[in-house]
């Protein structure tokens, strides 16, 4: 216990506002003090909207192809030039923001409720749940993930749902120790007493009591697996598993620009892979800065 | 008056935080000369350690000494370079911190972290540091000092790691050592031998100390000067037998005054004052057997708890008692709570004191059927409730009328719930009341029993001050019109001020509630205050139990006489009989 942070003067201070406008207030500082998280937060605004109206703004169909202007480099008519078919890459990136960001968000709220879960009633009831869940979570860290993905994929079928569970089933060990540790530091805590002389069951204390703590923690971490996860199903697609051509997406676009690297047109494999970039760049920064925002004292 | 070794003039550190600067203590003096042992005395935020770190320029990055001058044996600190100070700290000055197994390596051997300290410092070479790290350890008397030298911290008892901490401080012979709170969270027999040891190498070695403490009788007991702090400013310095005698300034006789001590009753912890004093006054000496004819409320007979002991648990146990050859060399098991049996009347509160280990909590957790006795029985109201599983017992109607409140009121409030939820949790589980405005009318009804604002209760337990939250822990507690309430130390995280207020508030809750306490604690001085009859454990068994005034003033067990021993007594106030105190002189002084 130190005194370092108690003050003469906080009687004084006004009263703090309690619930959103707190967080938003805090959400502002945090953006202002980490110049990157705020850049992160703005670059994850970007890939939202994107996502959401790309669709309907972008200049050229993702799908028309247009052989006369194939293989042209970035031009003011094609930002990012037109791929060995004539369709605009610029469209292309833009429009398959909304599938790689929904593969993302699915299979990381999958893996959250399987994983998070799990882990919360190993960490809590211990014992045979808890031997349960951490030899799964064994099992499945064994397989080098991505060639796990790939088998999964591979005997569920080629479709964008079995990405989603492919990729929710590799993190799942990430999600269930996370869970389980923060759990587990919990389950003796006074308030966890306190709820059971209440009345409360067990099942409603983990759900109830002990799930709301463990949250802020959970969506740091889903936040740093939504990089990952986009990553794994662009690989998956890239290696011509999942999503199938001619869907624009970043991971079958780089596979088809990757053949023409070598004659020169580079334009076709780069984009993509840059706007894969960025999006795994800005969920690991937002990641860090969410944890921020969630815990100020584990801020370095 | 001769030079002061540590000279602290005018010291105003500042804080930078989002909410601008913070001005944690301002023009703080403090003088400490060679040989002296000097406390700075305060309640938590007074500034107390602030100082300190001040003084070993040990503030963290966002605090900076903004004015004013600490002089350390003519070298001035604020002014010294880092590669300097590094040679002051450990060298010239060293501190103690509070917990005593969070400042040792938890995976080195104890007499490696001497022999660290003593090559480091250059006071020794490998070949004699080895011998030197025991002398150490025998200096600070510790048994079987060569034995204990391969111990590892985990292996010592508290007192034992305090022992070494110190022993690791004065490895190399400092003028100066300070003491955080060196005895927070040791037993009072191991914070009395840790505290005469600092003493005495005090004296030994001429030294100085600087020991800094909540606790003003530990204070008087063991300092020659004292310097009160409240809210970042110094508001008393003077001798310790005129702070505890005659205390000047209204700061340090509300201090005073809220802190228990034999010869005052309850009422007599509040400020003068205090608006509510005319209300019935319990006085110390209560009529023991209330109703000696009707059936206890509570009666616990023969309760046994057993634990298997450390290494044989789960699978690879239940092998090795298979496989085993030979008979165990020791019991399996350990019982912490041995064959005991006592009874709670209605309305009467009982205290259960004794030292960490003794069993008093795991009885305690025992009879909220929390967990599961080994052997026993409780009966509660004609009803043995001690054959009811834990798991089941949640949510049994008789739930509701066995509550407790818990010793930390920050680790006991769920964080994410809002006061006015904490307390509607068990009205939504086992209450009778719908509907979110009659909800909200009996919590708000209740706040107001406890004394806790009424605007508070839309806040989160971080933005509460210790005291609300200790109050939102009671009201959640009596939500349910409980019978059998234990207390669990309830106010040891607490401030004196505060915990004056609070164990009024819970004598006023008993008379109007017709509750009764089980009381949970191991400070003899706050137990006397609250409780009629007391039962004193050692080791699983109760040694000692009666009425309180009689266990407390003519005990008859050892223990209990050891026990009352190591309360900390100033040295100036033992001339005064230690019997019966009716009007104790001290408390004039207010």
């Amino acid at each position: 216990m130190t005194d370092t942070t108690a003050a003469p003067s906080s009687p004084s201070a006004p009263p703090r506002p309690s619930g959103l406008a707190a967080l938003v207030r805090h959400g502002r500082y945090v953006i202002a003090e980490n110049k990157v998280t705020g850049f992160a937060f703005g670059l994850f605004i970007a890939i939202v909207l994107a996502a959401l109206i790309g669709p309907y703004v972008v200049p050229y169909d993702p799908l028309a192809s247009d052989t006369a202007a194939a293989l042209k480099g970035p031009s003011l008519a094609h930002w990012f030039g037109t791929d060995q078919l004539g369709r605009d890459v610029f469209s292309r990136v833009i429009v398959a923001t909304r599938l790689d960001f929904f593969i993302a968000i699915a299979s990381v709220a999958l893996v959250f409720l399987m994983g998070g879960l799990a882990g919360v009633a190993a960490g809590f009831f211990g014992g045979w749940t808890d031997r349960i869940v951490g030899r799964i979570a064994d099992t499945i860290m064994a397989f080098p993930l991505f060639v796990l993905a790939m088998g999964i994929v591979a005997a569920l079928g080629n479709t964008v749902e079995n990405i989603v569970i492919a990729t929710a089933i590799v993190n799942f060990p990430l999600y269930a120790r996370v869970a389980r540790a923060e759990a587990n530091v919990r389950r003796d805590a006074g308030f966890v007493l306190a709820a059971r002389l209440s009345g409360n069951s067990e099942a409603r204390i983990v759900l109830a009591h002990i799930l709301p703590n463990i949250m802020p923690i959970m969506i740091v971490q889903m936040s740093l697996t939504m990089g990952y996860a986009i990553l794994n199903a662009a690989g998956l697609s890239f290696i011509g598993l999942g999503v199938r051509p001619p869907t624009a997406e970043w991971g079958i676009m780089v596979a088809e620009g990757a053949a023409f690297m070598v004659s020169g047109e580079w334009w076709i494999a780069f984009f993509p892979g840059a706007a894969l970039m960025i999006a795994v760049f800005c969920f690991n920064l937002l990641g860090d800065g969410l944890r921020d925002i969630v815990d100020p004292q584990r801020r370095t | 008056m001769t030079i002061p070794l540590i000279d602290v003039r005018d010291l105003t550190v500042e804080f930078t935080t989002r909410r601008g600067i913070v001005r944690a203590i301002e023009h703080v003096n403090i003088a400490v000369a060679k040989g002296q042992t000097v406390g700075i005395v305060g309640e938590s935020g007074s500034g107390k350690s602030v100082t300190s770190y001040a003084v070993m320029r040990l503030l963290d990055r966002a605090g900076r000494i903004a004015e004013g001058a600490v002089t350390f044996s003519g070298i001035a600190i604020a002014a010294a370079t880092e590669p300097e100070m590094r040679r002051l700290r450990g060298r010239e000055m060293s501190m103690i911190f509070q917990n005593p197994r969070a400042a040792l390596n938890p995976i080195r051997k104890v007499g490696h972290q001497l022999e660290d300290v003593l090559l480091e410092q250059s006071k020794a070479v490998s070949t004699t540091a080895s011998e030197m790290a025991i002398e150490l350890l025998e200096q600070v008397k510790i048994a079987r000092p060569r034995e204990r030298y391969h111990a590892f911290p985990f292996e010592l008892s508290g007192g034992m790691c305090q022992r070494v901490v110190i022993a690791l401080a004065l490895a190399c012979r400092p003028q100066l050592l300070i003491a955080d709170e060196p005895t927070t969270g040791l037993d009072v027999t191991t914070q009395k031998t840790v505290m005469e040891l600092i003493v005495e190498l005090t004296r030994e070695r001429g030294m100085s100390t600087i020991l800094i403490t909540h606790d003003l009788g530990l204070a008087a007991t063991y300092c020659d000067e004292i310097v009160v702090m409240e809210k970042g400013h110094v508001v008393e310095t003077a001798t310790s037998r005129q702070v505890f005698t005659a205390p000047a300034h209204p700061y340090t006789q509300r201090l005073m005054r809220a802190t228990p001590r034999p010869g005052v009753s309850l009422r007599d912890l509040l400020p003068e004052d205090d608006g509510r004093s005319e209300s019935a006054a319990p006085t110390v000496v209560r009529l023991i057997p209330v109703s000696a004819t009707r059936a206890p409320l509570l009666t616990v007979q023969n309760l046994v708890k057993e634990y298997p002991r450390k290494g044989l648990e789960g699978f690879k146990g239940v092998l090795q008692k298979i496989t085993r050859r030979v008979p165990p060399p020791e019991p399996d098991t350990f019982r912490a709570v041995d064959g005991i049996s006592f009874s709670i009347q209605r309305s009467e509160s009982v205290g259960l004191v004794g030292e960490s280990g003794c069993g008093k909590s795991t009885t305690s957790t025992i009879v909220m059927r929390l967990i599961d006795k080994t052997s026993g029985t409780i009966t509660f109201d004609g009803e043995d409730i001690g054959a009811i599983p834990a798991k089941k017992f949640s949510r049994l109607p008789l739930r509701k009328r066995i509550q407790m409140v818990f010793q930390d009121p920050t680790d006991s409030l769920n964080p994410r719930f809002t006061a006015a939820r904490a307390i509607m949790d068990p009205i939504l589980r086992l209450g009778d009341i719908k509907g979110a405005s009659a909800l909200r009318a009996r919590c708000e009804e209740l706040a107001r029993e406890v004394g806790l604002p009424l605007d508070l209760l839309d806040r989160f337990p971080h933005q509460l001050s210790g005291g609300q939250k200790a109050r939102v822990g009671i009201a959640r507690a009596i939500a349910l019109r409980p019978e059998l309430v234990i207390l669990d130390e309830p106010t040891a995280a607490l401030d004196v001020s505060v915990q004056a207020v609070v164990l009024n508030l819970l004598q006023e809750l008993k008379e109007s509630l017709g509750m009764s306490y089980l009381f949970v604690s191991h400070d003899l001085n706050v137990v006397r205050l609250l409780c009629d009859r007391v039962i004193v454990m050692q080791a699983g068994k109760i040694v000692e139990e009666g009425p309180t005034d009689r266990v407390l003033y003519e005990p008859q067990a050892p223990y209990t006489r050891e026990l009352l021993a190591a309360l900390p007594h100033p040295r100036f106030d033992q001339a005064a009989p230690s019997h019966r105190m009716t009007a104790a002189p001290m408390t004039a002084a207010t």
